[in-house]
C-alpha cells in the first residue's frame, strides 16, 4: 500500500511540473507580454511611451532570457510564491485564495447535483421495465453532453430569473444565487455520470452474481442497489475524478454568464490580459486540484476493490 | 478611453438578444404598467443599481481607464475644474478660478475653501501638489494621468489655497485635463500609498459619494457623502447628492445585463449594443446615448508605406467609404458617421462632412491619375501589382469586425483589395510602435482637441508616420495658445489638413449607449461621455 501511495504522489508532482512548464512555454511563444497588453487594453491612451513600457518590462523581469525567467519563476513557485499579478499588482496566491471558495461552492454544488441527478437517472433508467421510459431517459445524457453550457445558462436565467423572478440573474449572494449556476454546470457533468453509470449498471446486471442474488430470492430493488450498483460505481468514480477538471474548466463559462466571482473569472481575465504570473498560478492551481482529486480517487479504489492494489504491486514488481 | 473591452458579449450577444426578445414578446401581453411616469418633484433617497460589463480590478480614479469602472469611481473624487458637455467650456469645481500664462506653460489654480476629504482632512494647495507629484510615479495603469502631466516642471504651493503648475513646454490641454477623473484630487494620505494599494483599497476623495465596499469582479458600493457642499458649477442640485447609495454590479454578459434591466433587477446598464436594443425597446427603459469625444473610429493609415505615401491613393480610399451605411448597419441606433477627424462632441470640432462624402467617381479618377488602372475584373493594378491593403484590427469592440467587413466591400467595389488581419488586443501597442502595418482600425477618446497633436504631430510618437508639414505648426500652435478663438481656428485648420490630405480616414463616431429605467431621472453624461450621478434621483 505504501508503495502504491508513493508512486501516485510522485506521479502527481510530475504532472504539476509538466503543467507549469508547458503553460510557461505556451505563454512565452505568444507574441506580446503583459506590459504591452496593459498598454494595449487602453487601446487609445493616446501615446504609450515606449521608454516607459521598457522600464516596466525591466521591473517585472520580462526582458531577461527565457530560461532565466523560467528558473526564477519555478524556484519561487516551488516555495509557493507565484509573484504578483501584473494587471492588479496583487499577489497571485491571495487572488486565487479569494476566488477559490466561490468556485468550490459552485463546483461542489454542481458535482453533488450531477451525481444525484445523473446517478438517479441511470438507476431509474436501468431499473424500469417500461421500454419507452428507459429509451427516453437514456436519450437525455447525450443531449446534456452536447448542448453548450452557456446556452443552458442563458435559458435558465431567462426562464427562472427574468420571467419567473425566482432566482437572481447574477452575483454570488447566498444559496439562491447558487442554484442556477450549479444547475447549469451540473448538466454536462451529470449527463456523463449518467452515461457511464447506466452502461456499467447494464453490464453488471448481466453478471452471474446478480443471477445468484436473484436466485437467493432478493427482491429487484435490493439486487439493483446493493449488488449491481455497488459494482457498477467503480467506473463512475473514475469518471468523477476526471469530471473535476471539467467542472473547473466549465466554471469559466458559468461564472461569466452568471456574473459570479471565482477561479473561472480570474482565469478568463488572466488570459485576455496575458497576465503571465496569474495564468501560471491558475494552471498550477487547477492542476493541483485535479491531481489531488484523482489521487484521492486512486486511494479510495483499493478500499472499494482490494484487487486494484494487488495488480499495481505486481506490475511494480515486474518493472 | 473607448466604451471598451466587452470581449465575451460579442460572441453571445446575438443569441442572448434573440432569447430576450422571444420572452419579451410574451411578456408584453401581461402589460405590467408599474412605475411609469413619476416625473414629479426630485427627491432624496434610494439606491441606484447599475450593471456594468467589466471590472478593471482597480478602484483608483487616477489609474482606471475603462468606462465601466470610471462610472463608479469617478463619483468618489472631485476635480479642479469641470467641462461643460454642451460647449466644451472649462468651468470651476474645486478651483474657483485660474490664471494661465500667455505661453500656456504655467497654470495657477485658486482653490475653494472649506472643502474636506471623507477622512476629514482639508483640501489645500499642498494636497494638490502631493497629487500632481505622485501621478508620474503611478506606473503601468496610470498612463492616462501621466500623459496629462508629461513635461511637468514643478508644482508649487503659492499660498494655502493657491497652487501653480509649470510645464517645460506650452501645454494648453492641461486645463481640460484637470477636469478629468484621471486628475481627480485625492487626500494626501491616499496619494502616499502605493499604486497597488490604491487600486485594491480605493482612495479617500472629496467627491459626492464615498467608497463603502469593493468586491473584485462583483461590485462597487458607494454611499452618499454627508455634508458635501462643493459640487461642480455645472450641477443643478446644490449640496449633497440625491441618492443614498450607488451599487455597481459587474455583469459581463450583455444579454444578462439587458434582461436584468428589463426585469427590474437593476436600474441602469452600460454598453448596450445594437443586438440588445430591440429587447429593451418598448419597456420601462430609455436608451441614452452620446458620442465619445476625440478621434473617431477610422482607418489609421501608415503614411510611410509606398502605396499610402501617395496622397491621391489616400484621398481615393477616403472618398470610397460610405460612412452612413457603416454607422446605420453596424452601430447602435443614433450613431453618426464621421464628419471630421474629431467627433462632433469634441470642443473645437469643425464640420467637414463635404470633404467626407461618398464619391466613387472621384475615387476612380484619383486612382486613374495615380496610375492604378482598372482591369477587366474591376481590380486595379500598377506595373503588374495589385492594389491591396491590409487592415489590422483588434477585437476590443464587437462592432469592429462587421464595420471592417463593410469597409472591405466598399473598397472592393472601386477595385481596392482589402485583407483583414485580426490581432490580439494585447498586440495593439506593439503594432503601433513597430510601424509594421498598412492600416489599423482605431479611435481615441479625449474631450480636448489636443488629442490631434498626440496622434498626428511628427514631433511626438508619430505612429502613423506622417511627413513633416504645416500641420505640425498648427498643432504646436494650438497647444501654445490660451486665446480660445485662436485655438479654435488652429484646431479647425488641423482637422482640415488631416481630412483633406487623408492622413487618416475617419469613418464613424463611437457612441456610448446606456439603458436606464424610466424611474431614474437626470442621469446625465459628462463631457467625456461618462456619467454624472450627483443630480440623479429615483422616483
Amino acid at each position: 500500500m505504501r508503495r502504491y501511495v508513493i508512486k501516485r504522489l510522485a506521479q502527481a508532482v510530475g504532472v504539476l511540473w509538466a503543467a507549469y512548464t508547458v503553460s510557461f512555454l505556451v505563454l512565452d511563444f505568444l507574441p506580446g507580454d503583459p506590459v504591452s497588453a496593459m498598454a494595449g487594453a487602453g487601446m487609445d491612451s493616446g501615446q504609450t511611451d515606449p521608454a516607459q513600457l521598457a522600464k516596466l518590462r525591466h521591473e517585472y523581469g520580462f526582458d531577461k532570457p527565457v530560461l532565466v525567467q523560467y528558473a526564477e519563476y519555478l524556484g519561487r513557485a516551488v516555495r509557493g510564491d507565484f509573484g504578483d499579478a501584473v494587471s492588479t499588482g496583487r499577489p497571485v496566491t491571495s487572488t486565487l485564495a479569494d476566488a477559490l471558495p466561490q468556485t468550490l461552492q459552485l463546483t461542489g454544488a454542481a458535482l453533488l447535483l450531477a451525481v444525484v441527478l445523473g446517478g438517479g437517472l441511470a438507476v431509474v433508467a436501468t431499473y424500469t421495465s417500461r421500454r419507452w421510459l428507459r429509451q427516453l431517459l437514456l436519450s437525455l445524457p447525450p443531449l446534456g453532453v452536447s448542448v453548450p453550457t452557456f446556452w443552458v445558462g442563458l435559458l435558465l436565467v431567462e426562464a427562472f430569473s427574468f420571467k419567473l423572478h425566482w432566482f437572481p440573474a447574477f452575483g454570488n449572494d447566498g444559496l439562491r444565487g447558487l442554484v442556477l449556476p450549479a444547475l447549469t454546470l451540473a448538466v454536462p457533468t451529470g449527463a456523463q455520470v449518467a452515461q457511464v453509470l447506466a452502461k456499467s449498471l447494464l453490464t453488471a446486471l448481466d453478471q452471474a452474481y446478480v443471477e445468484t442474488a436473484r436466485a437467493k430470492g432478493a427482491d429487484r430493488w435490493r439486487v439493483h442497489l446493493r449488488h449491481a450498483l455497488r459494482n457498477a460505481s467503480l467506473p463512475a468514480l473514475t469518471v468523477v475524478g476526471l469530471l473535476v477538471g471539467q467542472l473547473i474548466a466549465g466554471s469559466v463559462v458559468v461564472e461569466t454568464v452568471f456574473s459570479r466571482d471565482g477561479l473561472g473569472r480570474v482565469t478568463a481575465a488572466a488570459v485576455t490580459t496575458q497576465d503571465i504570473p496569474l495564468v501560471q498560478g491558475v494552471v498550477v492551481f487547477g492542476a493541483l486540484i485535479f491531481v489531488a482529486t484523482n489521487l484521492l480517487v486512486d486511494l479510495v479504489y483499493p478500499l472499494l476493490d482490494p484487487r486494484i492494489v494487488v495488480a499495481s504491486d505486481r506490475r511494480a514488481g515486474f518493472a | 478611453m473607448t466604451a471598451l473591452p466587452d470581449f465575451r458579449p460579442s460572441r453571445w450577444a446575438p443569441l442572448a438578444a434573440l432569447l430576450t426578445t422571444s420572452v419579451l414578446l410574451t411578456a408584453c401581453g401581461s402589460g405590467d404598467d408599474g412605475s411609469g411616469g413619476g416625473s414629479g418633484q426630485a427627491k432624496s433617497g434610494g439606491t441606484l443599481t447599475f450593471a456594468v460589463g467589466s471590472d478593471a480590478g482597480c478602484v483608483d480614479p487616477q489609474q482606471v481607464a475603462s468606462n465601466d469602472t470610471i462610472y463608479s469611481v469617478r463619483q468618489t473624487v472631485d476635480s479642479l475644474t469641470d467641462q461643460d458637455p454642451k460647449t466644451g467650456k472649462i468651468v470651476p469645481w474645486l478651483a474657483k478660478s485660474w490664471d494661465i500664462s500667455a505661453d500656456a506653460t504655467t497654470f495657477t489654480f485658486h482653490l475653494r475653501s472649506g472643502v474636506t476629504f471623507s477622512d476629514g482632512s482639508k483640501l489645500t494647495a499642498q494636497v494638490v501638489k502631493d497629487n500632481f507629484d505622485a501621478v508620474p510615479q503611478l506606473g503601468a495603469l496610470g498612463t492616462l494621468a501621466e500623459g496629462y502631466l508629461s513635461g511637468v516642471k514643478s508644482t508649487a504651493v503659492v499660498d494655502p489655497l493657491t497652487v501653480k503648475v509649470a510645464f517645460k513646454q506650452p501645454n494648453a490641454q492641461f486645463l481640460q485635463a484637470t477636469s478629468t477623473h484621471s486628475l481627480g484630487i485625492e487626500s494626501s494620505a491616499s496619494v502616499k500609498k502605493s499604486p497597488q494599494q490604491k487600486c485594491s483599497d480605493g482612495v479617500v476623495g472629496s467627491g459626492p459619494f464615498v467608497l463603502k465596499q469593493y468586491v473584485q469582479n462583483q461590485s462597487v458600493t458607494l454611499a452618499r457623502r454627508t455634508g458635501y457642499d462643493w459640487g461642480s458649477s455645472l450641477w443643478s442640485k446644490k449640496g449633497e447628492a440625491y441618492l443614498d447609495k450607488l451599487v455597481f454590479k459587474v455583469v459581463p454578459e450583455a444579454g444578462v445585463r439587458a434582461g436584468s434591466l428589463q426585469s427590474g433587477q437593476v436600474d441602469a446598464i452600460s454598453s448596450v449594443g445594437k443586438a440588445n436594443e430591440a429587447a429593451l425597446k418598448g419597456g420601462q427603459v430609455t436608451l441614452q446615448n452620446r458620442a465619445n469625444p476625440g478621434v473617431v473610429f477610422g482607418l489609421g493609415l501608415n503614411n510611410s508605406r509606398p502605396l499610402l505615401k501617395d496622397t491621391k491613393v489616400r484621398q481615393a480610399i477616403s472618398a470610397a467609404i460610405d460612412r452612413k451605411q457603416i454607422a446605420d448597419t453596424v452601430f447602435p441606433t443614433g450613431t453618426q458617421p464621421a464628419t471630421s477627424i474629431l467627433a462632433h462632441t469634441t470642443p473645437d470640432y469643425t464640420d467637414l462632412s463635404a470633404d467626407l462624402a461618398l464619391d466613387t467617381t472621384k475615387t476612380k479618377s484619383l486612382l486613374d491619375q495615380a496610375g492604378w488602372k482598372a482591369g477587366s475584373d474591376g481590380s486595379r493594378t500598377k506595373d503588374g501589382k495589385k492594389l491591396t491593403l491590409t487592415i489590422s484590427w483588434f477585437p476590443n469592440a464587437a462592432t469592429n469586425q462587421p464595420a471592417l467587413e463593410l469597409v472591405q466591400q466598399q473598397l472592393k467595389a472601386v477595385g481596392i483589395d482589402v485583407v483583414l488581419k485580426q490581432l490580439p488586443v494585447t498586440q495593439f501597442a506593439t503594432t503601433l510602435q513597430s510601424g509594421d502595418f498598412d492600416v489599423v482600425w482605431a479611435n481615441t477618446t479625449r474631450a480636448d482637441p489636443d488629442i490631434l497633436r498626440s496622434s498626428f504631430s511628427t514631433q511626438l510618437a508619430n505612429f502613423y508616420h506622417l511627413p513633416a508639414s504645416s500641420l505640425d505648426t498648427a498643432l504646436s500652435a494650438q497647444a501654445a495658445t490660451t486665446d480660445t478663438a485662436k485655438r479654435k481656428q488652429l484646431v479647425g485648420e488641423s482637422q482640415q489638413l488631416i481630412v483633406q490630405n487623408a492622413y487618416d480616414v475617419p469613418v464613424v463616431e463611437l457612441q456610448t449607449q446606456l439603458g436606464v429605467s424610466n424611474k431614474v431621472h437626470d442621469l446625465t453624461f459628462d463631457s467625456g461621455s461618462r456619467v454624472q450621478l450627483h443630480d440623479t434621483w429615483i422616483g
